[in-house]
């Protein structure tokens, strides 16, 4: 009990003097609930089971850590994708910077205008589904960021959105601290594809709730790290209707520290989820962590998690995933590898796959491995005159492929496996 | 009524293991109760009752201290509630901690001294008439040449042993094997540098408050170069009511030696669930092996979740010499509360560490087992093998770790765990922590059937078999080969297990 107490004194200190922005009745409410339930769980400590492995100190210190600017910046991804962009500058909307918003098929507000409005669709969602993924298991920093959330979008989709959406996030000071919020509803039967791109700040809480409305697709890719001293917990909330589609894949390039939570609700029949991940981390002060938590609580639906990791000079690797099936949610199809590959002894893997399971009539699987490159398929390529840099390279990118092939535009995929390709090369 | 009566079963799940899991948990035989006169101390616990209990064992002051020592820590401690089991609270003042048949306080000299109360229950039991007098503590019946196969059985009852047998030819063997309270003051060096070296007093809620309070348990020694010349074996037994059972175990295999141990456990039926917390500690010197097998059958408690035996174990092998070994294989069927993680600490460069367990939760029945694998030296390998089995309204969790620390190199795991689901009122769950440290250690966690071994797989199929019907041959083929390493009193259980089948596990 004494830990308990001391952890929330120690949260009382951090949110002495916290003001939260202001809006209409409904956002400060949505605000001032987050910032109760932070109260009440308390700030995560390295002494949580939740964190067994990451440390979040850095992500819950009251003053955020420096980063540099990005150095071998290989230029902007997704340059010949006819998008919608939208550009934050150290977490601040940037109007001049960004395309116009308005694309039909799609409503676009910025999130502080949406919060002023009495009566706006968001107020259904912006920190509901966030407050719904506090259980079982507790993510007080996502209710830190509902509470907090400086700047952000909101966007509707009522159709069938003719171009992906791109949040490009820039980072131009080295001691910033960003808090962003997007919400995303798509209605039934609509569609809309939404990239993200770019290193934000040098401390970035991060949090997207999305609504899936019946037989609605929502596709997400995401590019987040590179060659930076960033720091970063986001999280993705996501209710999942009847017949509708989400897909989500991220790749990490290097970074400090990164931690990615993906809550998923399955809340209607036939519905699919899918999340992926692939990281590359080089050097000992790199830490990636991917958490995933997919609920299922409907009938003949499917969720894959694929989440491939390829860790070096002392690099450490996270993943915590569980499927989580109710009561009744009968012919559920759950599937969940995660796999690191180890490419020196200084290097680690942790991992908890979790399943729990109420229902008799599923099939439910995962896997989890870990090792070093296979040392036959490496000399196969150097018999066939391959050098040893490039042999490595080969097996390490055909390593990451299962978790890119999760990514359904092509395009997309190439470009990312293309970013990969002279990642490699320049690490090599 | 057997709650499994009613339940819908799901295609695809065999109707023979439906049956074999209803036989196995549905009607508890070893229910009944003696009605003998008990010794009690006085109920509850407190360093008065912990000085009593080493008093009634007649211990030297040094294992007092360490008793009174790891009580007092336990009352600075809080108990665990990280397992996905929920009971209400234990009231560790209602319970007695020490209790022996009054008929124990002399030990007999002959069958017709034996309480009969006391050999009817061994009789009942069903242990061999002869292993009977032996275990009803009678002089002299160890010189009668044994029958059949020999099994040396040290017999627990309540807080007491109240015989061990075979004790003779195992002496000119070497080995030691006897009563904890007996090896405590017979063999006081080798206790004191074995006893909590595997498991501190310090270990967890449930360890501490065994090492202040455990009244009876086996010792066995095997001295090096030595083959155990039979299977050793410790049957508990829990009568008296409102009576927890803390016992200790404590094995050592010295250099080059091999001891096959048994463990068996039942209890009445009581409407008051009844605590179980034991703590086993095994030493696995150079080249040494030792295989551990148990069934677990304590009263599970009704199918309204009432009464049972809420089972908080703590096992561990510290495989400490080079290439050492150590087996674990645990059939798991009673309990109310079962929460057990025998574990391998892989020390010793090229030490070996197996799990294999079968888990069967029934009625209102919780499980939350598994193991724990630290690989420590060099080349260390282990296997996990996991098959949960709920049924009723039960919940089944497998919990585990593979822990691969930096200098364990070349190591290698291997993990699998099976869930099957009789009924949709029931849960299962899987928990594994995985963490690797080094790059030339390979780890591989899986949940699916159909992920057995492709060469068998192959055979199978090339001997005109169907992907199916092979898969299930394997898998059945395998359970079999675990069983069939548990004999004697195991027997029984072990037939009724081969029946069961994993087709239509969810992983």
């Amino acid at each position: 009990m004494a830990l308990a107490q001391m952890k929330l004194d120690a949260t009382e200190a951090r949110l002495a003097g916290v003001t939260l922005p202001d809006g209409a009745v409904w956002a400060r409410d949505a605000r001032a609930a987050a910032l109760e339930r932070v109260r009440q769980m308390g700030l995560p400590t390295k002494r949580d089971e939740y964190w067994r492995y990451t440390d979040p100190s850095s992500l819950t210190a009251a003053e955020a850590p420096t980063a540099a600017l990005l150095e071998n910046d290989e230029g902007p991804l997704f340059e010949d994708v006819d998008r919608v962009r939208i550009v934050f500058v150290d977490g601040v909307f940037d109007p001049a910077a960004s395309d116009d918003l308005s694309t039909e098929g799609v409503e676009i507000e910025r999130l502080a205008d949406a919060m002023q409005v009495d009566i706006h669709w968001a107020k259904d969602i912006y920190g509901v589904l966030e407050a719904r993924g506090q259980k079982p298991v507790e993510r007080p920093l996502a209710a830190l960021n509902t509470a907090l959330a400086t700047d952000g979008v909101v966007i509707r989709a009522t159709g069938k959105v003719s171009k992906p959406i791109n949040f490009i996030y820039l980072h131009n000071d080295v001691a910033s601290d960003a808090v962003l919020h997007n919400v995303v509803k798509v209605e039934a039967d609509a569609e809309i594809t939404l990239l993200e791109t770019g290193p934000a700040a040098a401390r970035f809480s991060k949090q997207l709730e999305v609504e899936l409305g019946e037989g609605a697709v929502f596709n997400h890719v995401r590019a987040q790290g590179r060659d930076h001293e960033r720091r970063a917990v986001t999280h993705c909330f996501a209710r999942i209707a009847e017949n509708s589609s989400f897909k989500s894949f991220t790749l990490t390039f290097n970074g400090v520290l990164t931690r990615n939570e993906c809550v998923l609700e399955i809340v209607g029949d036939n519905a699919v989820a899918h999340v992926a991940g692939a990281c590359v981390g080089d050097g000992k002060d790199f830490h990636h962590d991917d958490t995933v938590f997919v609920t299922h609580d409907a009938v003949n639906c499917e969720s894959r998690q694929v989440f491939k990791k390829v860790l070096r000079n002392g690099a450490t690797g996270v993943f915590q995933g569980k499927i989580l099936v109710k009561e009744g949610a009968q012919k559920t199809d759950g599937y969940q590898i995660s796999q690191s590959l180890l490419l020196d002894d200084d290097s680690q893997f942790l991992a908890k796959p979790e399943l729990e399971i109420y229902a008799d009539d599923v099939a439910c699987s995962h896997g989890s491995t870990s090792g070093a490159i296979d040392e036959t398929a490496l000399f196969y390529l150097r018999s066939r005159g391959v050098s040893m840099t490039d042999a490595r390279n080969l097996l390490t990118l055909s390593f990451l492929a299962e978790a890119l092939e999760e990514i359904a535009d092509e395009a997309l995929a190439e470009e990312l496996r293309d970013r990969l390709e002279r990642w490699l090369a320049r690490h090599s | 009524m057997n709650a499994m009566d009613t339940i819908e079963v799901k295609e695809g799940v065999d109707q023979e293991t439906v049956d074999a899991v209803k036989e196995l948990s549905g009607a508890y035989k070893h229910g009944w109760e003696t009605e003998i006169e008990m010794e009690y101390a006085p109920k509850g616990v407190n360093t008065d009752i912990v000085r009593l209990i080493s008093s009634k064992n007649k211990e030297p002051e040094w294992m007092t201290a360490w008793r009174l020592s790891a009580f007092e820590r336990w009352e600075k401690i809080e108990e665990p509630t990280w397992a996905m089991v929920s009971y209400p609270e234990i009231d560790f003042q209602d319970i007695y901690y020490y209790a022996r048949p009054k008929s124990m306080e002399e030990k007999p000299k002959s069958l017709d001294d034996v309480d009969p109360k006391l050999l009817a229950t061994y009789a009942k039991l069903g242990i061999p008439l002869k292993e009977q007098a032996i275990l009803a503590g009678v002089e002299g019946a160890e010189d009668i040449p044994a029958e059949g196969r020999k099994v040396a059985v040290d017999a627990v009852f309540d807080s007491v042993s109240v015989g061990t047998t075979f004790q003779k030819e195992l002496e000119k063997a070497g080995v030691i094997f006897c009563s904890i309270s007996e090896a405590i003051e017979k063999h006081p060096e080798l206790v004191k540098k074995y006893l909590g070296s595997v498991v501190p007093p310090s270990d967890n809620f449930y360890a501490t408050l065994n090492s202040a309070v455990f009244s009876d348990g086996s010792f066995v020694y095997v001295p090096p170069g030595v083959r155990c010349p039979m299977e050793l074996s410790t049957y508990f037994r829990i009568n008296a009511e409102n009576t927890g059972q803390f016992e200790r175990t404590l094995i050592i295999a010295d250099k080059g030696s091999y001891v096959s141990y048994l463990e068996g456990c039942t209890a009445p039926k009581r409407d008051v669930a009844q605590l179980h917390a034991a703590v086993v500690e095994i030493i696995v010197e150079e080249d040494a092996e030792v295989k551990y097998s148990t069934v677990q059958n304590w009263y599970p408690g009704d199918e309204n979740g009432v009464g049972g035996i809420y089972n908080f174990v703590t096992k561990r092998a510290d495989c400490r010499g080079d290439r050492s070994k150590v087996m674990w294989t645990q059939v798991e069927t009673g309990s109310a509360i079962t929460w057990k993680y025998p574990s391998c600490i892989l020390r010793g460069n090229d030490s070996q560490g197996e799990f294999y367990s079968i888990a069967i939760a029934n009625n209102m029945q919780q499980a939350d087992t598994g193991t724990k694998m630290v690989h420590l030296g060099k080349n260390t390998k282990s296997r996990i093998v996991s098959k949960g089995i709920s049924a009723g309204k039960a919940q089944n969790t497998y919990r585990g770790l593979v822990s691969m620390h930096p200098k364990a190199k070349e190591s290698r795991n291997y993990t699998q765990c099976d869930s099957l689901l009789i009924g949709d009122k029931c849960g299962a769950h899987t928990v594994p922590y995985i963490e690797v440290k080094n790059n030339s250690s390979r780890v591989e966690h899986e949940a699916t059937t159909s992920k057995v071994d492709d060469d068998q797989l192959f055979y199978c199929r090339s001997r005109g078999m169907d992907e199916e019907e092979a898969v299930a041959l394997v898998v059945n083929g395998f359970c079999k080969e675990v069983l069939q390493a548990l004999p004697m009193e195991f027997a029984m259980e072990a037939q009724a297990l081969v029946a069961i089948s994993l087709e239509g596990s969810v992983g």
